[in-house]
């Protein structure tokens, strides 16, 4: 059981107070605009605050796309959430930094955060019909949060035509004057990019934004963001479950377990040499192109972990199978691998001589 | 108690073809024949969820279809099931005709063909435990209902039988589809249609209930109907392969030709934006593979109803609608022993024509030509 060289630098993010230095081992070269550091966030349940964030880091630089990946229970949604200041009721960020551009919001005084939050980082989410007000022109639903932002009418106005042709909608003049369920779900969805985008933001964070569209559909909005995380520099948050979106938009990945980031690696080299028995086991049990026909998927053995019960130790050991004595006792933080960053106690190199059972059995209950 | 999911599109239906499918002789399990099934609906007119579609599966086979909302493939799903009845065309499960079928009849295909939903959480009883939904099964259907009968459903499933003790929101996603699962085995069918079977579920479940799938066909030898969207699932499960746009088979194959090598455009573009790209060609790139989205299916184009968001659309194809004819052999396409490979295409269908007339002069580009032909194609759907 060896431990890591880097392990006195996790600790300190075990411990929340959030290093400022390690997470741009992976890419050392800019300062990023969208730092999240040892990001805690709690809920309060009946049986006392439940911890569903527990130390998130992250940043993300202009022009680049950073996915989240994870299943339900990850903490992705929590994540993109309490960057922008928009947790439910009974939910709050109890520990850790949020910079944008070095400031700081989670200590920053309301009224700041407020307009900062609107103006500098944009939010979509998963579903159109319920973010849109149904019976609120496109236009006003444009030009409502930048006159919230001091815009004067004839700006806003000017603004929200304009944006509205960034997004790739067509007659953006007789568009305004539309209702939400005269468009389609994938013109819905381009408003609320468009709503996002319209006070220049300098964070585009995406919740699942095309999940409920058709493929040929998401392909497309795929292509717009990516032609405006260009054009504008954009820092683009990308939240999603699916592999695939992540293979075509991101830079990097961060892939979330149990409310905490189980790698951040760059795109390709997540898919080629993933760092985390986790994110290792996830793509196994893809079926891609390689994978015998009718052949069993390898399967991450287990059942998802529940945060209300955590282990102690790593939140994967219980499922992982290179588990060794040492993750069920201490928890590993994100160490530094090659190029990637992990919070395994083990390099890829000690594990990858093994596979993941392949089995039929259901490990249920 | 059904799901509930389409309310906002026209359902959906499933592909295949009727003459000679290349399998072997006998009674298909299934043999669906020009069905048309349109809807009314208020201020939008009439909705073609199915318009003159034509399949069969062979008995131990899977069928997978594939398409987006609208196509067609859920109307499909309730047309075999009997959920709903064709307004023409006939439905035909082991030889029985499934959209005539009236009392004696309909209970016997109930119990020869089972369906299987996206969300089986949604038409679980909250209130009911787990064992106590199967016996009902059981029960309704005369069958015998113990605790014995029951446990030996759940372990089927890879349930442990402990399970039968808890109720639906005590169980986590796997274990309900898994569940949803047990109840269509339950009158022990010769036949499942899956439809979207494990969209709703996280990415390391879904291995688990493919995996459970392909036990049950090798243990059990069902024919499945595997609906989906998503074609990686449906290549990895599918023996054959449909793609359905707008209540129409497009292309309909064997899996590897129609997942691996395909010549409608529409299935071109469903590959690029689903497939996962081969990491070690890096990204896969996200320019848009084809433009428009999917029209009304009240008021479906004319000719192709592909033809407005197609790359290759000619004249001929805004006047005069493609058949779903067999693919002139070129020699790539196909795996022997599977069904024959039918597209509705025709400018393909035109160049490779070409491509197998050049062939058979003798000269010496014979599967060049072919392959450029199809290579064309593949740029265009980049």
């Amino acid at each position: 059981m060896k431990h890591d060289p880097n392990t006195p630098q996790g600790s300190a993010y075990r411990n929340g107070t959030a290093p400022a230095g390690p997470a741009e081992a992976v890419r050392p070269a800019r300062e990023p605009v969208l730092a999240v550091r040892g990001l805690r966030t709690a809920v309060r349940t009946a049986s006392g605050p439940l911890e569903i964030l527990r130390g998130v880091d992250l940043d993300v630089e202009r022009g680049e796309t950073v996915a989240v990946v994870g299943e339900s229970g990850s903490g992705k949604s929590f994540t993109a959430l309490s960057v922008a200041g928009l947790l439910p009721g009974g939910a709050e960020v109890t520990d850790g930094r949020v910079l944008l551009e070095g400031r700081d919001l989670v200590t920053l005084p309301e009224e700041e955060r407020r307009r900062i939050r609107g103006a500098e980082i944009g939010m979509v989410y998963q579903d159109p019909m319920t973010s849109l007000n149904p019976v609120m022109r496109i236009g006003k639903q444009v030009t409502e949060g930048l006159r919230a932002h001091g815009w004067s009418k004839e700006a806003a106005h000017e603004r929200a035509l304009d944006v509205l042709g960034e997004v790739g909608l067509p007659s953006p003049r007789a568009l305004m004057r539309q209702y939400p369920h005269q468009l389609s779900g994938g013109m819905r969805q381009r408003v609320l990019i468009a709503c996002a985008l319209a006070p220049r933001p300098k964070v585009l964070i995406a919740d699942e934004p095309t999940t409920a569209l058709d493929v040929t559909i998401q392909q497309q909005i795929l292509a717009t963001v990516s032609r405006l995380r260009d054009e504008y520099g954009l820092a683009v948050v990308w939240i999603t479950h699916d592999l695939g979106v992540v293979a075509r938009i991101a830079d990097r990945v961060a892939v979330m377990y149990a409310g905490r980031v189980a790698e951040l690696s760059g795109t390709r080299r997540l898919f080629t040499a993933p760092q985390h028995p986790y994110t290792d086991g996830l793509l196994r049990s893809l079926p891609t192109p390689a994978h015998p026909h009718q052949a069993p998927l390898p399967q991450i053995g287990g059942s998802p972990i529940l945060l209300s019960d955590l282990p102690r130790g790593c939140p994967f050991a219980a499922r992982c199978p290179h588990r060794a004595d040492h993750c069920t006792t201490e928890e590993p933080p994100l160490l530094d691998r090659d190029s990637s960053r992990a919070a395994c106690w083990f390099p890829r190199n000690e594990w990858t001589g093994k596979r993941l059972e392949v089995t039929g059995r259901a490990q249920d209950a | 108690m059904r799901r509930t999911r389409d309310t906002a599109e026209p359902p959906r239906s499933l592909p295949a073809d009727t003459e000679n499918a290349g399998a072997t002789g006998g009674t298909p399990a299934i043999d669906v024949r020009g069905v048309v099934r349109h809807y009314r609906s208020a201020g939008r007119g009439t909705v073609h969820a199915l318009d003159d579609v034509s399949v069969r599966v062979e008995r131990g086979r899977v069928l997978g279809v594939v398409g987006e909302s609208g196509c067609g493939k859920s109307t499909l799903a309730r047309l075999l099931t009997r959920l709903e009845r064709p307004d023409a065309g006939s439905v035909e499960v082991l030889g029985a005709r499934v959209d005539t079928a009236k009392r004696g009849a309909l209970r016997r295909l109930r119990r020869t063909i089972q369906l299987v939903f996206q969300d089986p959480y949604a038409s679980l009883d909250p209130r009911q435990r787990t064992g106590a939904a199967l016996a009902e099964v059981l029960a309704v259907h005369g069958l015998p209902s113990g605790p014995d009968q029951v446990a030996a459903l759940l372990e089927q499933v890879g349930l442990v039988p402990a399970l039968a003790e808890r109720y639906p929101h005590q169980l986590s996603g796997g274990q309900r589809q898994r569940l949803g699962i047990a109840r269509a085995l339950a009158v022990r069918p010769e036949v499942l249609v899956l439809d979207e079977p494990v969209s709703a579920l996280d990415v390391s479940v879904r291995a688990e209930i493919m995996n459970l799938l392909v036990k049950l066909r090798e243990e059990l030898g069902l024919t499945f109907v595997f609906i989906s969207h998503d074609l990686g699932m449906v290549r990895h499960f599918a023996d054959d392969i449909a793609v359905m746009y707008l209540g129409k088979i497009v292309e309909v194959g064997p899996w590897d030709a129609v997942s691996d090598e395909p010549l409608h455009p529409y299935t071109k573009a469903l590959q690029a934006a689903v497939l996962l790209p081969d990491p070690a060609q890096g990204q896969g790139g996200v320019e848009a593979v084809v433009t428009g989205e999917v029209p009304d299916a009240a008021a479906p184009p004319s000719g192709c109803r592909f033809h407005p968001r197609c790359p290759l659309a000619e004249d001929v194809c805004r006047t005069d609608e493609p058949a779903l004819l067999p693919v002139p052999r070129v020699g790539a396409a196909g795996t022997p022993g599977s069904g024959e490979h039918r597209l509705a295409c025709h400018v393909m269908r035109r160049r490779l024509a070409e491509a197998a007339d050049a062939a058979q002069s003798p000269s010496q580009t014979t599967a060049d030509t072919a392959g450029a032909a199809v290579r064309v194609e593949k740029k265009t759907g980049e």
